[in-house]
């Protein structure tokens, strides 16, 4: 098992260093021009230039390669081109408001979205397992943005129980910080409690029809050992992977939501950085969310083993 | 005991009392702020926030005239000796007194980046701190248009910063954020492009004149101004709409209807110039090194269809010809009679004729990102196909579109023809430090025409004695500015702004201030 742990862990260095060269080509192959965006509309072609060599921008690229893996090993992500801010102070800002949404929204899309696939698959073909069949492809298919501004007009503006937008940190108090997460969090979920559940619904159809799940209700086990202890806890590997894989999506990929609930979150942070070609941040947060993926990918293979003792390393 | 507990209990409350009686406007401005030196670049919000924590010399009245701010001033006889004196009280917000050297240092910093700073730096012969409140610029001719040029608010205005800050080289952006304006800047609460907080600077003497634009009295009423950044305007409508911030400083036309009817909420139009867009030919390659043929696209466009899908509602647009904008003291219209009429294809389908167009294909860049440039290229490139153009419209996003503009390529080799830009009225309301009226060549703005009659034209101007000789000069420039085509202009739009009815007493400017601001509960 250590073994197996310490090998995926020496993988990662060959993995973020192909990122690292892969992002930083193709970021320098994109067109753009970080130094327009800090002289603005009005700036003459000479004056663009004398900012570019300013920017250490008209070095040869293997140079400003160079440079970078030289403070990336020193820990150092650089300093944004537009605000001279150091990257790290601008990822810690923001991974905050990040990483308590999408725990918030896999908790709570855990906590939903589980019983309702048990249930349809145990009710199979019944009238609950058609509503939450019906659920989960309208939760797949209507747009985020629209369910996060039909929350805000119905809980926000009508009812007034949560605020429009903004962001209050845990340090600010569990109340606050529920407050101003929760309907981000809702929002996100419903996406993620239709993919569970029908994940789970789909396994537990497979699982429920094994023999193993006859022999135990035959030794006159109840229905919900025999659902939750026997059934889930088979059907549990796919389910996990999904939930990992959306939570690493959560870290990087909700910038739609984070713009409707106007969240400080690092989805704006690499949008933002992209629009403005904001090199060194988003090296960062590219390397950044390679490294979770390849973090989470595996939390979720080591977990597999807890649910399924077959599984060794 | 127990008397002196509840004393202190008392006294602590009445000291959170006190505390919370703090005023603090949340503002959600057009964009994030990211670039804190005004100096090196012309981003709008940049300069908004500038004029927050920085003061100017002279600034501009609502009658575009230059008024004493930090200076009043003297200049001899001949106009070659200008002499600036600093007002008393003048403190940066670190409890150094202004200096004049203070204000040499940011004039000779602001020069090397501001077009007009450049004219004047141009016939400068010293430029020099006498004693602690004098500054004396000699000039080796007369400039008449010193103090407009010194005084405009925008792109670039001279902001005064503290000689070691201004001391950093002009394509360098500075590090260190200390003004002598009427705000702090709280760099400890500042996240680059999310929120910016500024703080009443309390040692701020303000004159004693009425605050008119950027001129007069800036008295703060306000303990905090926080400018939060909202990239989608309907959050901040609803932000609004539910008391969360206090105004909102541009928002789109179609979303004015979500507001009316809430009696908390005032939709306005306090920007009195607005915007124009316009439009910028290449002047290197075909088709549009041939002035035939740039007339014949500047004779196929008409205002009101552009304007009509930018904006929609006519309240919120003005078709206007002028190169100078409408609404300011040089506006002038010659020239632009089928631009703002309609009635020009059949003279451009003749112009195109006689100047053997030969269906070379016409480049259109046509930005995808940002909603305040993406239906002009679609209406422009319509209109020149109906006179007979071959249009090639190619979408990207707008950082593709800065560095391509930026390319003398051909067409075909990845350069371009036409792409179209916005420029807030003000900053291109005189020819000296309007882009478009550059002839300078490969010097010039992008597009770079060579026209030495705009150049000589522009000599004129600055040699003209009074304002009705400028006006005289601006009507001739306009003349020449759209027979040359050395741009298109498309008309004038204002964004609505929006605010909580708690907000008073805004000063309407269009620059975005803070001072004489009241907010009651």
């Amino acid at each position: 098992m250590s073994g197996y742990i310490l090998r995926r862990c020496l993988a990662v260095i060959p993995v973020m260093l192909l990122v690292a060269v892969f992002v930083f080509l193709l970021l320098r192959l994109t067109p753009g021009d970080p130094a327009a965006i800090i002289a603005g509309d009005m700036a003459t072609p000479a004056q663009l230039e004398r900012i570019r060599e300013a920017m250490g921008l008209n070095d040869p690229i293997p140079v400003q390669f160079a440079t970078w893996i030289g403070q990336l090993m020193q820990g150092d992500l650089g300093v944004s081109l537009i605000s001279n801010t150091p990257v790290s102070i601008m990822v810690a800002e923001r991974i905050g408001p990040t990483i308590s949404i999408a725990v918030l929204t896999i908790l709570m899309s855990v906590v939903i979205s589980v019983p309702m696939g048990v249930l349809a698959a145990w009710k199979h073909r019944s009238g609950v397992d058609y509503a939450v069949m019906t659920f989960s492809v309208l939760g797949f298919s209507v747009p985020v943005f629209v369910i996060g501004y039909l929350f805000i007009l119905i809980f926000s503006l009508r009812l007034g129980w949560f605020p429009v937008q903004g962001f209050q940190p845990i340090s600010a108090g569990l109340r606050p910080f529920l407050s101003s997460a929760f309907l981000p969090a809702l929002t996100l979920s419903t996406i993620y409690v239709a993919l569970i559940a029908r994940m789970t619904r789909a396994n537990m159809l497979d699982v429920l029809g094994e023999d193993y799940i006859r022999t135990a209700r035959a030794k006159g086990a109840p229905e919900r050992r025999v659902l939750f202890r026997h059934a889930l806890r088979n059907a549990a590997v796919p389910i996990l992977t999904v939930i990992g894989t959306g939570f690493a999506l959560l870290i990087g990929g909700v910038v739609v939501t984070e713009t409707v609930f106007n969240i400080p979150g690092l989805g704006r942070l690499t949008v933002d950085a992209i629009l403005a070609r904001d090199y060194p941040v988003i090296q960062a947060m590219i390397l950044l969310t390679s490294f979770l993926y390849v973090l989470v990918n595996l939390l979720i293979d080591l977990s597999y083993s807890l649910f399924d003792p077959r599984i060794r390393y | 005991m127990f008397n002196r507990l509840t004393a202190g209990l008392l006294a602590s409350t009445m000291l959170a009392g006190t505390a919370f009686a703090e005023t603090t406007i949340t503002a959600v401005m057009h964009s994030g702020l990211r670039v804190l030196d005004p100096i090196i670049t012309t981003a709008h919000i940049t300069r908004n926030h500038a004029y927050m924590i920085y003061d100017v010399l002279v600034a501009q009245d609502s009658q575009f005239q230059p008024q004493p701010q930090m200076a009043d001033w003297t200049t001899s006889d001949d106009g070659l000796t200008w002499t600036f004196t600093l007002r008393e009280g003048l403190v940066f917000h670190d409890g150094a007194p202004v200096t004049a050297a203070d204000a040499v240092a940011s004039l000779k910093r602001w020069a090397q980046r501001d077009a007009g700073g450049q004219v004047i730096m141009d016939r400068t012969e010293s430029l020099e701190a006498t004693d602690d409140r004098t500054i004396t610029w000699t000039l080796t001719e007369p400039f008449v248009p010193m103090l407009d040029v010194l005084s405009k608010q925008s792109a670039i205005p001279p902001f005064i910063m503290p000689a070691r800050v201004a001391e950093t080289p002009a394509d360098e952006a500075i590090t260190e954020y200390i003004g002598s304006g009427p705000f702090r800047f709280l760099e400890a609460e500042f996240q680059p492009g999310l929120k910016v907080v500024y703080e009443k600077f309390d040692d701020y003497v303000p004159r004693d004149e009425p605050a008119d634009w950027m001129a007069g009295g800036k008295v703060v009423n306000v303990d905090r101004v926080e400018w939060v950044n909202m990239p989608d305007v309907q959050t901040a409508v609803n932000a609004l709409s539910s008391g969360e911030i206090d105004y909102i400083e541009a928002m789109q036309v179609d979303l004015i209807p979500l507001l009316e009817g809430d009696p908390n909420v005032v939709v306005e139009k306090r920007e009195p110039t607005g915007m124009q867009t316009m439009v910028r030919m290449n002047f290197l390659h075909p088709p549009f090194d041939n002035q035939q043929v740039r007339q014949a696209a500047l004779k196929a466009i008409t205002q009101e269809p552009v304007l009509a899908a930018m904006v929609g509602n006519p309240e919120y647009y003005q078709i206007c010809g002028a190169v100078l904008g409408c609404g300011t003291p040089l506006e002038s219209t010659g020239g632009s009679e089928t631009l703002t009429e309609g009635g020009g294809q059949d003279a451009a389908r003749a112009l195109l004729e006689e100047a053997g167009y030969d269906g070379t294909p016409v480049v259109i860049m046509a930005p995808t990102d940002l909603v305040a440039l993406v239906t002009q290229p679609v209406v422009v490139s319509q209109a020149l196909r109906e006179v007979g153009f071959n249009v090639d419209m190619q979408p990207m996003d707008w950082q593709t579109l800065v560095t391509r503009r930026a390319s003398q390529a051909a067409p075909a080799d990845g350069g371009w023809n036409i792409f179209i830009t916005n420029w807030m009225v003000p900053e291109i309301s005189n020819p000296i430090s309007n882009p478009m009226l550059n002839g300078r060549g490969n010097d010039a703005w992008f597009g770079w025409p060579t026209d030495e009659t705009i150049e000589a034209l522009k000599e004129e101007f600055i040699d003209a004695a009074d304002p009705e000789a400028q006006a005289e000069v601006a009507a001739r420039i306009q003349d020449h500015a759209l027979d040359n085509v050395l741009l298109v202009p498309l008309g004038q739009y204002t964004l609505p702004q929006a605010r909580r009815t708690t907000i008073t007493d805004m000063i309407d400017s269009p620059v975005p201030v803070f001072w004489g601001i009241n907010k009651t509960e």
